[in-house]
């Protein structure tokens, strides 16, 4: 994936409920024993689909295919790993609806371009009962209108101002941009009385 | 005037404003270690850009790094695999590696501020969810993933949005066997786990006036546990103490000069925040987490809850815990009994942590049928302990005494819970399977209270064996 704008996601959902999902949970810290982030997505969520014996949302077939994850509060809590976002979307998710998101794993997302919006906890409800009941639909964030829509079901979104802004022009992976001022930086390097041992 | 240590800060290192709106901020100081670095330095060679700043950047080995006297190559090849390759990308970057022929090996959040490389006033960026702990020095420190790592070894800043801060007032005194881990532990408890989300947390109070600098590690670092990235303390007496005469902190009248600045940096006493939370410091209990998240925890001396007391989401919620957790519905949280005690962790593998875990285990043994672990965090504190013949103390009561590492509070070594057992460790986290075994389960507390369980075979209040 390169740097390119996005301005809307469409795809089918996909239900996962309960609070405070870890990224522990997403993918666990067996799998971080690696160099690369290559081959994570068939283990995403892996312990909490051997427990569900099958009736974990990630196999159930009716979700086969799902681009857009439905989340409760405090999605991706926890452990900084951005191998938790990488599992995700190696496994096919792009983006993702929540009530709220653990700040890590929201900036890490971003990162990849994978939005994660915003919506009331009635609403998230509400969404992810629609996907239940009919997993074909599609579901569609719209960045620039700010809106989620599902079939009948249209709800304002939220975003931070920048996040928005930085999925919108293509600028959601901030290293070029970064790069762009070697000066500026380093008259903060220079000015910093700490960087130089407070030599005075 | 009126302003936050984070308003500060974040004056002192804005590169300049982005396209976004976001900040480009300058990182002073970057840590490293072997888990969430080798894809960024894949990254950047990918992009053929180098380590911008090299002089800023540290790195160690923590978490796969076996504690158990392994020696290289280690058996697990993978491990080996990423050992080599840190190695490789601080050769290459011109990276200072404390790796354990330095003898200042350890957990990169107990090495930072143990070698005085974490300093008051410095932004700080590591790969790695609990470097909050390093604003304990009054320092603003992020931690981040490995994109970002990348970015930081590119272009020493980040792209970031600045959080609002949440003041939180600790008043009185501790009690007697109540330690700072159950002091955020409390916190977690009242605000949630997800109470701190676009917040930077700032302890302050006179439990936190009084608080030694260690405790103040232990309660920033589990700040992210409460939701929020950065949690920090004003820069005090406190804080000058303990940075002077440390290997990489200012010496002579650098130091002198380093006080003023850092004094500066201390929020304004009419500073305005975003929002307030008082607690009463005498109030707090020795607590013990009985869920699977850090905010499910209560006093020892009380019970779970039982989900039928709550409503939808909430009782599943519980529900959901307790099962796993295999604990009944409204049951006693003290007297279960344990199969491991794991003493140690960036939480609590410092000096005074291993000081008051050998207070209670000191003259007693370790109960029949558990497995219990003291590790420190550091080889230096590992030295020290030795000095102060603490090593003997755990080894007589029947602990292992372990090399330096993050052992088993994540379990990417060969130290793993086993199946369903129960640990009650002083580690951060409680996740599901978070100590190595999908069904293991994790019961959090003080590193006395862990040492008290070890001898009790049981979830036991400390201050019983004070």
């Amino acid at each position: 994936m390169t740097d390119s704008a996005i301005t809307r996601v469409a795809g089918r959902g996909l239900p996962l409920r309960g609070n405070d999902i870890d990224t522990d949970r997403i993918i666990p810290a067996r799998y971080l024993r690696a160099v690369t982030f290559d081959g994570l997505g068939e283990h995403a969520f892996e312990d909490d689909r051997e427990q569900a014996n099958g009736a974990h949302p990630f196999d159930d077939p009716r979700f086969a295919g799902a681009a857009i994850l439905v989340v409760n509060n405090n999605f991706g809590s926890g452990s900084s790993r951005e191998h938790a976002p990488q599992a995700l979307m190696r496994w096919g998710v792009r983006a993702l609806i929540g009530q709220s998101f653990g700040e890590i794993f929201f900036g890490n997302s971003l990162t990849l371009g994978i939005p994660c919006v915003v919506l009331a906890e009635s609403e998230i409800v509400q969404l992810q009962d629609a996907v239940a009941a009919e997993p074909t639909a599609e579901i569609t964030i719209d960045l620039e209108e700010r809106a989620v829509t599902l079939g009948d079901l249209s709800f304002s979104l939220q975003i931070p101002d920048p996040v928005r802004d930085s999925l919108l022009s293509g600028r959601w992976d901030a290293l070029g941009e970064l790069l762009g001022a070697p000066d500026e930086t380093a008259a903060v390097h220079d000015r910093l009385p700490y960087v130089s041992g407070f030599s005075g | 005037m009126r302003q936050t240590l984070l308003d500060k800060i974040w004056a002192a290192h804005a590169v300049r404003e982005l396209a976004s709106g976001q900040t480009q901020l300058f990182i002073g100081l970057h840590l490293v270690h072997e888990v969430t670095s080798p894809q960024a330095f894949r990254m950047l060679r990918e992009r053929g850009l180098s380590v911008r700043y090299p002089g800023r950047t540290f790195a160690t080995v923590d978490h796969i790094i076996p504690t158990d006297g392994s020696e290289r190559p280690l058996l697990d090849d993978m491990a080996e695999r990423m050992f080599v390759e840190i190695e490789r990308n601080v050769g290459e970057g011109g990276i200072k590696f404390f790796d354990e022929a330095s003898g200042q090996q350890g957990i990169v959040h107990v090495i930072g501020p143990e070698l005085g490389l974490t300093q008051p006033g410095m932004t700080i960026a590591c790969g790695d969810s609990h470097t909050s702990t390093h604003g304990a020095l009054g320092a603003v420190a992020f931690g981040v993933g490995t994109s970002q790592v990348r970015d930081v070894l590119a272009t020493q800043c980040m792209a970031v949005e600045k959080p609002k801060v949440r003041r939180i007032e600790i008043t009185g005194s501790l009690g007697r066997g109540v330690y700072p881990k159950d002091v955020i532990l409390s916190i977690i408890g009242l605000l949630g786990v997800h109470g701190g989300i676009g917040y930077a947390y700032e302890y302050g109070g006179e439990v936190i006036d009084e608080m030694s600098m260690e405790g103040r590690l232990t309660v920033c670092n589990m700040s992210i546990e409460a939701g929020a990235r950065i949690g920090y303390i004003n820069p005090d007496q406190s804080t000058y103490d303990f940075v002077r005469g440390r290997p990489y902190a200012p010496a002579g009248d650098a130091f002198g000069r380093a006080v003023d600045w850092w004094s500066g940096q201390a929020s304004d006493s009419d500073a305005d925040y975003d929002d307030v939370v008082t607690m009463d410091g005498a109030a707090i209990e020795p607590m013990v987490t009985w869920g699977i998240n850090p905010g499910h925890v209560v006093g020892v001396n009380q019970n779970v809850p039982d989900p039928a007391s709550l409503d939808g989401a909430a009782g599943e919620a519980v529900a959901e815990a307790l099962e796993f957790m295999q604990l009944e519905p409204g049951a006693a949280i003290a007297g279960r009994p344990i199969d491991v005690a794991f003493i140690g962790s960036c939480t609590n593998g410092r000096i005074s942590d291993l000081q008051e875990a050998a207070a209670i285990v000191r003259g007693r043994k370790v109960a029949a049928g558990v497995k219990a672990l003291a590790v420190p965090g550091s080889q230096l504190v590992r030295d020290r302990a030795e000095e102060l013949g603490l090593d003997q103390i755990f080894l007589d009561a029947g602990f292992e005494w372990r090399g330096s590492g993050c052992s088993m509070c994540l379990a990417m070594n060969s130290d793993k819970l086993v199946g369903d057992q129960l640990s009650a460790s002083s580690s951060n986290r409680n996740f599901k399977g978070r100590q190595g075994s999908p069904t293991g389960r994790t019961l959090l507390m003080s590193p006395a209270m862990v040492a008290a369980a070890a001898v009790a075979g049981e979830v036991t209040d400390v201050r019983t064996l004070l």
